[in-house]
């Protein structure tokens, strides 16, 4: 993970910061230049909800190199308290119990570190309500 | 625009090619399809590719594959959508034979996947997704079709055998493909029994990692009955569209919109509706792909792909077959090639060379590509002359 | 008025018992347990370490304390197992809570004590006008040496409390701090595990500063173990601080409120300050609380504090720790705490 692309993400990745549409209100995560419904320009920032429910899950059992220990891991669609969804991890939540539509809150969480060198990615995770 | 028509073919068995470059699979499969067409100079090119970067290192492809399939200096472009990239190559080789910028226009789609192991094959994929907003938490391909799986199951009540059903009909097929990667036939139980990927999508469930290469010859209607000897397919419906990235932003997680879109287009282009088509080529990445997609090209309602397929529906015989070839599954995914490949099939075909996976009255077919989790799309139908 | 505006604390879900651990290592269970009064530990995910726990119960301490994290003018983490070796745990907290850019940030070391250090120096910040806010935190995820003693007993967990002068939750009204050179328990760099002298722990290292900086605090106060309604000290197991209550002339009943170990473990620099926590959730106005820490190396900070009127309205604003604690837990088998806690040798 280079330096620069995961600190330019910090205010979202940390903070949830998203942005609501000044024409529409529609929020989206992360911040955008224009809303593709209503065309506005003009956005202001907030802090997204953290809780929501389970839409739709899975869990990974092959996953990526930097996964690899993590797994076997759920992952889930979340749509939040202000409609806007996020795709993350479900922690802290044994893996029968997973269901589409178990309320769930958002924990900040190491995502994953670059070995034993690397930086330590951080980011947000859901776990069960 | 004139009417265009595809006048050559060109395909090699997709598989593990550890022998062969990237150059040689693209300059074997152009060069059949240049044999096939009986032209003696092509015009310009088209390669569809997602990731020759990451898999061999290689960009600038347009320059180094003139160059090997002998035909310097003509003009070339990369183009990619993902795993839409073939698709894309064909709707971008047919807009420039219509548009009269080009007579004989080379359309190809390679990718070569297996120089990289299996953990920087998903990397490079991985790339087809939202890097920052899924990837970074560690979701996968087949991840995000689980989820798509997941919902579907859940929300109309699609089993996990109506799911498998997909990969033992398309391996039926490939059975029947002498150029398919996998075209050993299989059941239910095995498909069910095979290693969890990601819940509820089995090792069974997801097309392979391919080297390959298809290839196509595109002309003008009127210049392709003077040069050719085999009947004349013509495309008379392309349609593109584009969704987001990201599976979580989409209007619905079971529903393809792009795929849904580009199919509209398409048919409309070609005034034509679903129950023209008399057979259709699609992308099944993964076996839930293949159910979604016929559900957005308007096959069958929302929710009954999984009935209609274990009712043999979309089999060879059926009332729509559905991936002849053998699909992505049993034929293989060089991510690159895969849209185009599924235009020499439905050429195949309409033009009666399908041999034991020949479809009867076979008149015209459909194709319909998609990039990512659906991302992308493209649909083209093709009609016989 | 110094002393603490909002506080909170946070405890992972996992928890291994004593008999898994005995287990394998073929050690006499009951008598660990009997030896040590502990039962159980907490045990982070793989995905917790010292700054996602300081996130967390830094949350918390802002919902409770119900300022705007910008002017906060300093952000302290204290830990003996902080991610980096070089970049702070405290800015990445700092971002988290949204308290950059102008803010003040130092990490803090100084074994078990490195919490209440923090909130030693948050609290002096304060007190001289040079911040309005500040945030200290104590948190760890210790690793113990497999099949060593420590092993039973390190434990993950993190308090966080902000010190201001406006909404006072529980005054300052007096500090101590007793320190020496004591080689007692230590970690050399680039080593995984710490080391320790065995039985030098006990009494020329715990209990000597606690001791040392109980008495002085005692004195500084002018005040008697019968002023207080809660005293809490460093919990390296559950007997310990009931042992060093006693000598410094405190009963069970004004220690038991802040006494975790039992079921928690020892969180390190979380250790004390997360007992504070759990008086904190239940303390009424008036009360005081003697609280006094260890760290190894060694010293020890001594703090007094009195409950406020304004305690009660913020004490249900966040999860409180003793619920945290026996709610809500997943025990782990052993294998499954090896992995998550990578003491698992695997292939590079």
């Amino acid at each position: 993970m280079s330096s620069p692309r995961y600190w330019r993400e910090i205010p979202q990745r940390y903070r949830f910061e998203g942005a609501k549409c000044k024409g529409c209100g529609k929020v989206y995560f992360p911040p955008r230049l224009i809303c593709p419904e209503c065309k506005s320009k003009e956005f202001k920032n907030i802090q997204l909800k953290k809780e929501g429910k389970v839409l739709t899950y899975t869990i990974i059992r092959v996953p990526p190199s930097q996964f690899v220990d993590q797994a076997p891991y759920a992952m889930g669609v979340v749509e939040l308290a202000d409609g806007v969804r996020v795709m993350t991890q479900i922690a802290d939540c044994d893996l029968d119990k997973l269901d589409i539509g178990m309320k769930v809150r958002v924990e900040f969480r190491k995502i994953y570190d670059e070995g034993h060198a690397g930086i330590i990615c951080y980011g947000y995770k859901c776990v069960p309500a | 625009m004139r009417d265009v028509a595809i006048i050559g073919v060109g395909m090699t068995k997709w598989g593990e090619l550890w022998e062969k470059p990237l150059r040689d699979i693209f300059a074997e499969t152009g060069l059949l399809a240049i044999e096939d067409a009986g032209v003696d100079h092509i015009d310009s090119m088209y390669v569809g590719c997602m990731s020759s970067g990451l898999f061999v290192g290689q960009e600038h492809l347009a320059s180094l594959l003139t160059d090997y399939l002998g035909v310097k200096h003509i003009p070339a472009a990369r183009v990619e959508s993902a795993c839409a990239s073939g698709g894309l190559a064909v709707r971008l080789g047919f807009i420039e034979v219509a548009s009269g910028m080009s007579d004989i226009v080379l359309v190809s789609g390679i990718e070569k996947m297996t120089d990289v192991t299996t953990d920087g094959a998903t990397f490079a994929l991985a790339t087809a997704a939202d890097q920052e907003y899924e990837v970074y938490h560690g979701v996968t391909f087949p991840g995000l079709y689980a989820m798509m799986a997941k919902a579907h199951m859940h929300r109309y009540g699609t089993t996990r055998e109506e799911i498998a059903m997909v990969a033992v009909k398309n391996h039926q097929h490939g059975s029947m493909n002498p150029l398919a990667q996998f075209p050993q036939k299989i059941t239910i139980e095995h498909v069910l029994n095979s290693v969890l990927i990601a819940d509820p999508l089995r090792i069974l469930d997801c097309s392979p990692i391919t080297d390959g290469a298809a290839a196509l010859i595109l002309a003008p209607i009127e210049l392709a009955k003077q040069i050719s000897k085999k009947p004349l397919v013509k495309i008379i419906g392309s349609g593109h569209a584009t969704d987001t990235i990201a599976l979580h932003s989409r209007e619905s997680i079971t529903e393809l919109k792009a795929t849904q879109l580009a199919g509209e287009r398409a048919f409309k282009m070609a005034n034509k509706k679903p129950e023209d088509i008399d057979l259709v080529e699609v992308h099944d990445c993964f076996t839930i792909a293949e159910l979604c997609v016929i559900e957005a090209l308007g096959f069958v309602e929302k929710g009954k792909s999984g009935k209609a397929t274990v009712d043999g529906m979309t089999a060879l015989g059926g009332k729509i077959p559905v991936n002849t070839s053998g699909g992505l599954k049993s034929k293989g995914h060089p991510v690159g090639a895969t849209g185009v490949a599924q235009v020499v099939e439905i050429v195949k075909q309409l033009r009666g060379e399908a041999d034991k996976r020949q479809v009867k009255n076979a008149k015209v077919g459909l194709t319909q590509n998609m990039g990512g989790s659906g991302g992308s799309s493209l649909v083209h139908i093709m009609e016989v002359v | 008025m110094v002393g603490i505006v909002g506080y909170g604390a946070y405890i992972p879900r996992n928890r291994i018992k004593v008999e898994e651990i005995a287990k394998i290592w073929g050690h006499d269970a009951p008598s660990y347990k009997k030896g040590l009064m502990l039962e159980e530990k907490s045990v982070p995910s793989p995905d917790q370490d010292t700054i996602t726990m300081s996130v967390e119960a830094s949350h918390y301490a802002l919902k409770r304390a119900g300022i705007d994290p910008k002017k906060i003018g300093a952000v302290y983490v204290g830990s003996e197992s902080h991610p980096y070796a070089v970049k702070p745990s405290g800015t990445v907290l700092a971002e988290a809570i949204n308290a950059t850019p102008d803010v003040h940030c130092a990490d803090f070391e100084f074994a078990c004590k490195a919490g209440s250090e923090a909130m030693f120096v948050c609290m002096g910040l304060v007190q001289g006008g040079m911040i309005e806010y500040g945030l200290a935190v104590g948190a760890d995820t210790s690793q113990g040496a497999p099949g060593d003693a420590l092993e039973y007993s390190t434990a993950a967990g993190a308090a966080a409390f902000i010190f201001g002068k406006d909404n006072v939750l529980a005054e300052v009204e007096h500090t101590y701090a007793f320190m020496t050179d004591t080689p007692d328990f230590w970690r050399r760099e680039y080593e995984h595990y710490p080391r320790h002298a065995a039985r030098f722990t006990g009494e020329p290292a715990y209990f000597k500063h606690i001791v040392g900086c109980g008495k002085g605090l005692l004195e500084k106060s002018g005040m008697k173990p019968t002023d207080f309604d809660f005293a809490v000290f460093h919990q390296p197991n559950g007997k310990f601080p009931m042992r060093v209550g006693k000598m410094l002339g405190f009963d069970k009943k004004q220690i038991e409120t802040g006494w975790l170990c039992p079921k928690l473990g020892n969180t390190y620099s979380g250790s004390s300050p997360m007992g504070l926590t759990a008086i904190l959730d239940v303390a009424k106005p008036g009360q005081r609380i003697f609280m006094v820490s260890y760290g190894s190396g060694a010293g020890s900070d001594g703090f007094v504090f009195k409950v406020t009127e304004q305690m009660a309205k913020v004490q249900s604003m966040a999860p409180k720790t003793r619920d945290m604690l026996d709610n809500n837990k997943r025990y782990l088998d052993y294998g499954t705490y090896a992995k998550f806690r990578g003491k698992i040798l695997k292939a590079e």
